[in-house]
């Protein structure tokens, strides 16, 4: 935890929504002074809601963004110490690349001669210094940049909010961009809180990264911990490549996965225990030596991918692994594997299966999420708070709507080796999870059907103080 | 010619006979007598032409008059009606769009009878009135859309760079709404100068504008002087249009109807 004087911004317990959809869901996190720290998340994730909380442009419906030490909630834009480089850039086209950059400084009525020190110096660090007096439209992609960053810089701002800054640039600008900001940020020392869907700029850039998904934060920490240790599947498979596949603890150290067991170095499970395991695609060697083969697999394609191959193989227990290796094996031949207990990351299973609130409204006649259902009752009378149960395996989906319970669309879909694992968002906001071997797109509209025997009710665990 | 521009053929044929034969007709009046002899003798009667003249002058001035009060009334309106937090529906822009699809004239009718009912004695003030009314949605429409279409991520800019709603507006919004606004003032602008309709209801022709004399000297078979008041008249829509055109030249595309 770090002492209080070295935090800038605070967010508590924040939440937000638009309309009916929740976008931030009781956040809080903080920022400390001088630190690159990064929002990364899909598309819709709510790094942007968070970042315009942060610059002012909106409320938040619960919670505070503190900066040094002061709750800024209603604290217009215009009086908060930062600036914001925004996605489209922004730039004024009535007003030259000079006026552009004064724009700020001509607001506070600086002196017009500590103005042009200020812009020539401004420029100089952005490296557009002959551009003064060039139209803001006649100006690349990656030139507006430099001037959306110069104009929020020449404000001194305490943080630098930047919003997916680099998402119009061509591949070859960004990664050069990448490195000038990066540098830029170690010359000022000021805060940069920066906002990006690409993970790899992410990894490349930030101190701290926040891993955020349908409006939660995921993981924080620096890009090593969250590559390595990714805490959960969504970001295991944001973040690179990788195999995620259901496992089980056998004891500490001790993990089984592929029907195979293999040495790992993750304690404090417990024993027996159904787990997640990631192992990267890097992590997966071959080997000639039958002594250091933990498992046999077959090549079953094989892509150039530039630095290495990306290969996937068929275990001889029947998974499937994708793995990358700068040496390519031909398809069907049978190699020999072994993964590093290092490069082997356990995570905790986050639910083992669906569980919902419920009411028993009738003989054999049970309401959870918004529908009726029909199953087993015995025991329970009409009107008991009720849970249900059902396993992942046994939701089925449907490609229409007649038979089914209730519908609803796939908004995430993770491979497991050999089957899928897809949530699946009700119409009313409600997660199912589903494992199938069908195939499914992402935003794909589903029927969902559950069979009466594979409801299972149970009370209640209330807690006691 | 190829195959392709051979379809441009009849609208050709459409400009050379409504557009260019006219002008080239209007010309050749205007620089001819009564008989039929060359002769600048109606370009230096208007000049000479006291009555004449102050019309004109009148005219000018009620023209820019009218085109302030609509700017002074549309430009708020756009405002309000392109601001998504102060108007959520779409049904308010198609009301103050709506009585462009009644005809003008029917309009005009219909205010001065108003006015003859409510006592209102006509003179200016109701001039102004009925053209203020009839021309207010071609200035409301081209700023709204051009309101409409700004990127909203400019005036965050701004207030992100310290600006307060006020400087906001004043060095973000006002400027880049520009192009709409002279929009609005050439479809308004032009048009009042040469009306003589709205004057001759709203007034009992009491006052007098340009187009009114125009209408009047055809009317009266004055046909050689007629056009060359209308000539005249032309080469003033052309010159306003060039003035604002030289500053305002990629900007104004896009900002009419």
């Amino acid at each position: 935890m770090a002492e209080e004087k070295d935090i800038i911004i605070r967010l508590d317990h924040i939440s937000k929504s638009f309309g009916d959809k929740k976008v931030l869901d009781d956040i809080s996190f903080y920022v400390k002074r001088g630190e690159f720290m990064t929002f990364l998340g899909p598309s819709g994730c709510g790094k942007t809601t968070m970042l315009r909380l942060i610059a002012g442009f909106g409320k938040p419906d619960e919670g505070t963004v503190t900066m040094e030490g002061k709750v800024i909630n209603d604290v217009p834009p215009y009086q908060r110490k930062l600036n914001t480089v925004f996605q489209r850039y922004a730039l004024f086209p009535h007003l030259d690349v000079y006026d552009n950059v004064a724009f700020g400084l001509k607001l506070q009525k600086v002196p017009e001669d500590e103005i042009e020190k200020r812009v020539k110096k401004v420029l100089k660090l952005v490296s557009m210094s002959d551009y003064e007096d060039r139209d803001v439209e006649s100006l690349s992609g990656g030139q507006q940049q430099r001037v959306a960053i110069a104009r929020a810089l020449i404000n001194q701002p305490r943080v630098l909010l930047l919003d997916e800054p680099l998402a119009a640039l061509d591949l070859k600008m960004r990664k050069d961009m990448q490195i000038e900001l990066k540098e830029m940020h170690k010359k000022l020392g000021i805060t940069f809180i920066y906002v990006t869907h690409d993970q790899e700029e992410a990894l490349t850039l930030s101190d701290t990264i926040v891993v955020m998904n349908e409006g939660k934060i995921q993981q924080i920490g620096t890009p090593i911990d969250i590559y390595n240790e990714p805490v959960n599947a969504f970001v295991a498979d944001f973040i690179g490549e990788s195999n995620i596949l259901k496992g089980r603890m056998i004891r500490d150290r001790r993990v089984a996965f592929i029907k195979h067991e293999f040495d790992c170095v993750d304690e404090g499970f417990g024993e027996d225990v159904k787990v997640d395991v990631v192992v990267r695609p890097e992590d997966i060697y071959f080997t000639t030596d039958p002594a250091k083969c933990q498992f046999k697999a077959k090549v079953n394609s094989c892509i150039f991918k530039g630095v290495h191959y990306e290969m996937w193989v068929d275990t001889d227990t029947g998974y499937e692994l994708m793995i990358q290796d700068y040496d390519p094996y031909p398809v069907g031949s049978e190699v020999m594997l072994y993964i590093d207990p290092d490069d082997i990351q356990v995570m905790k299973k986050e639910r083992e299966a669906n569980t919902y609130a419920g009411k028993v409204t009738g003989e054999g006649k049970v309401e959870f999420l918004d529908t009726e259902f029909n199953c087993d009752t015995t025991g329970f009378q009409t009107g008991d708070e009720v849970v249900a149960t059902i396993r992942f395996e046994k939701v089925d989906l449907l490609d229409h709507e007649e038979e089914a319970d209730l519908t609803g669309n796939v908004v995430f879909i993770l491979y497991m080796g050999d089957h899928y694992h897809l949530t699946v968002k009700t119409e009313a906001g409600e997660n199912i999870w589903v494992d199938t071997n069908d195939i499914w797109d992402k935003g794909d509209f589903v029927g969902i059907k559950i069979l009466p025997e594979d409801i299972q009710l149970s009370k209640p665990v209330t807690v006691h103080e | 010619m190829n195959k392709r521009s051979s379809w441009a053929l009849p609208y050709f044929i459409f400009m050379v006979l409504f557009v260019v034969l006219p002008l080239v007709m209007i010309l050749l009046y205007a620089l001819q007598d009564g008989s039929g002899h060359f002769t600048f003798a109606n370009i230096t009667k208007f000049f000479t032409d006291k009555d004449a003249l102050s019309t004109f002058a009148l005219s000018i001035e009620v023209a820019i008059e009218n085109t302030l009060l609509c700017i002074l009334i549309g430009y708020p309106t756009a405002y309000i009606l392109a601001d998504n937090k102060l108007n959520r529906s779409a049904v308010t822009v198609v009301l103050f769009i709506l009585p462009m699809w009644v005809n003008a004239l029917m309009r005009t009718l219909a205010t001065a009878e108003l006015f003859s009912m409510a006592g209102v004695p006509l003179g200016k003030g109701t001039l102004l009135f009925g053209m203020c009314y009839d021309y207010l949605p071609f200035m409301i429409y081209p700023i709204y859309n051009q309101l409409k279409k700004m990127d909203k991520s400019y005036a965050e800019a701004a207030q992100d760079l310290g600006a307060t709603p006020g400087q906001v507006f004043r060095k973000v919004t006002l400027p880049l709404s520009m192009p709409g606004v002279w929009s609005g003032v050439m479809m308004v602008f032009m048009p009042t100068v040469s009306t003589f309709a709205i004057s001759e209801f709203l007034t009992n022709n009491k006052i007098k504008l340009f187009g009114t004399i125009i209408q009047e000297n055809i009317n009266n078979s004055m046909w050689n002087y007629g056009a060359a008041l209308s000539l005249i008249m032309l080469l003033i829509i052309l010159i306003t249009t060039l003035l604002q055109g030289d500053d305002k030249q990629e900007e104004t595309s896009g900002a009419l109807i």
